[in-house]
């Protein structure tokens, strides 16, 4: 059997597939912080509590009112999307015309609270949820055996992505979008609601890191810290991709999980680490980010 | 002849004051741990409350023992850590520190407890370094360790028939320590180990070092790690196929804490090894059950049964030796035989080590268990002897030989 850089084929298509899953929670993260910060300059801090959120709203759902999977896929984005509301129209809105420092303070904050009220209901060690019966096994593609979840992740994460993308980019109110991002005043003068579409935008962002919760659900622990220790590693993969680009952010996501797969691979000891290496030697050599437009 | 009278009086009358001033010892413990991480439920405010309770049932006040307990949370991290222990020794009158899980943490505390002469009770921690080259006087190491964890999982999982192994490791000194001490039960019963994968703590995505482990065909995959690490490996086992595919998992170190987080259904037929489990008789029970209403309805796992069963020990050793001198406490706790409610009779051996009996388990079907909490079946018990490492083979330099 040949080997390709000492390890067997197999196990490197293997290792390269799991790291496309894992860059699709990446993609979708680093997707709702790039919509974010493109129209509401906001750094938002509380995108990872947003997340796990989204992972306790399914078990609520399961739990509580008997909800099943499929449902919460769609309710937990609404309800967690509904709060992201509540918080731009009576917290965010109030220091727009700030620095953008105090918006990275105040949802820093947030964040804190979010997860101490949830560890302080719920432990620190995590509740059960199991993959819907439907999804449950896997296809054995000769390499690697492939449970039919994780298949699943990576093509409501990539149809997710690229709704989103179209959406920005293509339709009429993405172009009201842009338009409110290049400059507000104006876009305003013509008669478009620029407040409205800023809480829209807040929320829709933060209904999107929901999403991922309610994917990451039957496969990671869902404990309040579980968007803590996966936001520092989005925020790496949003700078490396540029700061606002839509498509950067869904580029940047699932090749920095390639990376991060093969890091496992050939020496595991740095996978935690390697994202920054990298976002270290971007912020060097290109320091608005690999798809971001200088300043 | 009047000078001898009063000097004799003076005598007399500091004799009749030592009682008095017994009287007043005031003992600080402080339970370092984790209180907001992926430990916080295995120790957390619930060792806290464990030594709260250990105060009641002495009847501290009653024989004039004033104890006050602080809390800290040290966010596993030894910098952390090391921080606060130093200011609880310096500043803050801090006589004895509890619990201490994450063996990185534990080790540096346990460095400090030397450097200060006062006691460390660790409950948390499971690196069987801390009796061995790290040994102190000044520690004793209470509820468990790598080495028992080794015995009993890895002795259980090798005699079954699982002689081959590969190794998942959380990428610190206490994974570390836990690969080493299995890895040397299951090459002794004639095993073999294929081979080991250092993750990085904490993680959440394990299944690319699951498929590392899948190829190598190993026979038992030896989850040396804790806490959310091992919930999300064992999850990720399942979606992989890899215990239906025939290789067993094994969590070296799985707390009831983790079971009640994974649930039955995926947690069934897991083995493991604890020093504590809440339903084994009346008296385990009946103080669980005090313990679980005050921990909002959670039972004790074995690390805050150590914390009160240590927190006990010490309070005894201060009554025994009238006072709180860390040399004179610590010759004490080892000396007298340890016995409470949760582990028993046991001791104190010199290099540090609590000695009890371990006891090997099987996570129970769903359909077997009764309700919350109700997770285990006992397999297995194994003597103190046979459990922890003995003294003979010990790297410890306080131990004689």
């Amino acid at each position: 059997m040949f080997e390709l850089l000492g390890v067997p084929p197999q196990a490197l298509f293997g290792q390269l597939l799991l790291g496309l899953i894992n860059g699709s929670f990446y993609a979708i993260l680093s997707l709702g912080l790039a919509v974010i910060f493109g129209l509401l300059n906001i750094i938002n801090f509380t995108h990872g509590a947003q997340y796990m959120m989204g992972a306790f709203v399914a078990w609520m759902c399961l739990n509580y009112l008997g909800i099943n999977y499929w449902a919460a896929l769609l309710l937990a984005p609404i309800a967690v999307g509904v709060t992201g509301v509540v918080i731009e129209r009576f917290l965010l809105k109030r220091i727009a015309h700030v620095d953008h420092l105090y918006g990275l303070l105040l949802t820093f904050g947030l964040a804190l609270i979010i997860q101490g009220l949830f560890r302080n209901n719920y432990g620190s060690s995590g509740l059960p949820y199991q993959i819907p019966a439907e999804l449950r096994g896997g296809y054995n593609l000769g390499f690697m055996f492939l449970p039919t979840y994780r298949g699943w992740v990576v093509v409501a994460s990539l149809i997710v992505c690229l709704a989103t993308w179209f959406m920005i980019e293509k339709t009429k109110l993405g172009s009201y979008l842009r338009a409110a991002t290049e400059n507000p005043t104006l876009t305003q003068a013509f008669g478009i609601n620029v407040p409205l579409l800023v809480t829209l935008t807040y929320g829709f962002g933060v209904a999107l890191a929901a999403f991922a919760g309610v994917l990451a659900a039957p496969i990671y622990s869902v404990n309040p810290n579980m968007g803590a220790d996966l936001i520092i590693v989005v925020f790496a993969v949003v700078v490396i991709g540029g700061m606002g680009s839509i498509m950067g952010a869904i580029v940047t996501g699932f090749s920095l999980g390639l990376v991060e797969g093969l890091t496992k691979v050939f020496y595991p000891e740095a996978s935690a680490t390697v994202i920054f290496i990298i976002m270290a030697v971007v912020l060097l050599v290109k320091p608005a980010g690999l798809f971001g437009r200088a300043a | 002849m009047q000078l001898k009278t009063l000097l004799a009086a003076t005598a007399l009358g500091a004799l009749m004051v030592s009682p008095a001033l017994a009287q007043q010892i005031s003992v600080k413990a402080g339970v370092l741990n984790d209180r907001s991480g992926l430990y916080a439920d295995l120790s957390g405010e619930g060792s806290v409350i464990a030594a709260r309770l250990a105060v009641e049932d002495f009847k501290a006040a009653e024989k004039g023992i004033k104890v006050e307990i602080v809390s800290a949370d040290h966010q596993n991290k030894p910098d952390v850590g090391s921080t606060i222990a130093r200011q609880w020794y310096d500043q803050d009158g801090v006589d004895l520190i509890l619990d201490v899980p994450t063996s990185s943490v534990a080790l540096a505390v346990n460095q400090i407890t030397r450097e200060k002469n006062k006691v460390h009770i660790n409950s948390g921690a499971a690196s069987s370094d801390l009796t061995g080259k790290a040994c102190s006087p000044n520690t004793v190491h209470w509820t468990y360790d790598t080495y028992a964890l080794a015995q009993g999982t890895g002795g259980a999982m090798t005699k079954a028939g699982g002689d081959s192994w590969f190794f998942l490791t959380a990428d610190y000194a206490f994974g570390h320590a836990l690969e080493r001490d299995t890895a040397a039960v299951v090459t002794k019963a004639g095993g073999k180990v294929l081979g080991a994968v250092r993750t990085p703590f904490p993680g959440t995505d394990f299944s690319s070092f699951l498929l590392q482990a899948q190829a190598s065909k190993a026979k038992v995959i030896g989850l040396a790690n804790a806490g959310g690490d091992t919930i999300n490996s064992i999850k990720q086992a399942g979606e992989f196929g890899i215990v239906a595919g025939g290789q067993k998992l094994a969590g070296l170190l799985v707390f009831a804490t983790d079971v009640h987080a994974l649930g039955l259904q995926t947690a069934q037929g897991l083995v493991l090894t604890e020093s504590f489990y809440w339903d084994k008789d009346d008296q385990t029970r009946a103080w669980s059950e005090r313990f679980a209403k005050l921990n909002g309805g959670k039972k004790p796992s074995m690390v805050q049964a150590g914390v009160y069963s240590g927190m006990l020990h010490y309070l005894k050793a201060v009554e025994a030796t009238k006072g709180k001198d860390a040399a004179a406490v610590m010759a004490k706790m080892k000396e007298m035989p340890t016995d409470d409610p949760l582990f028993g009779k046991g001791s104190v051996r010199a290099d540090g080590r609590k000695m009890h009996d371990m006891y090997l388990f099987e996570v129970k079907k769903p359909s077997e268990s009764k309700g919350p909490w109700d997770y285990y079946k006992q397999v297995a018990v194994l003597k103190a002897d046979e459990a922890f490492k003995p003294l003979a083979e010990s790297e410890c330099p306080l131990v004689k030989k």
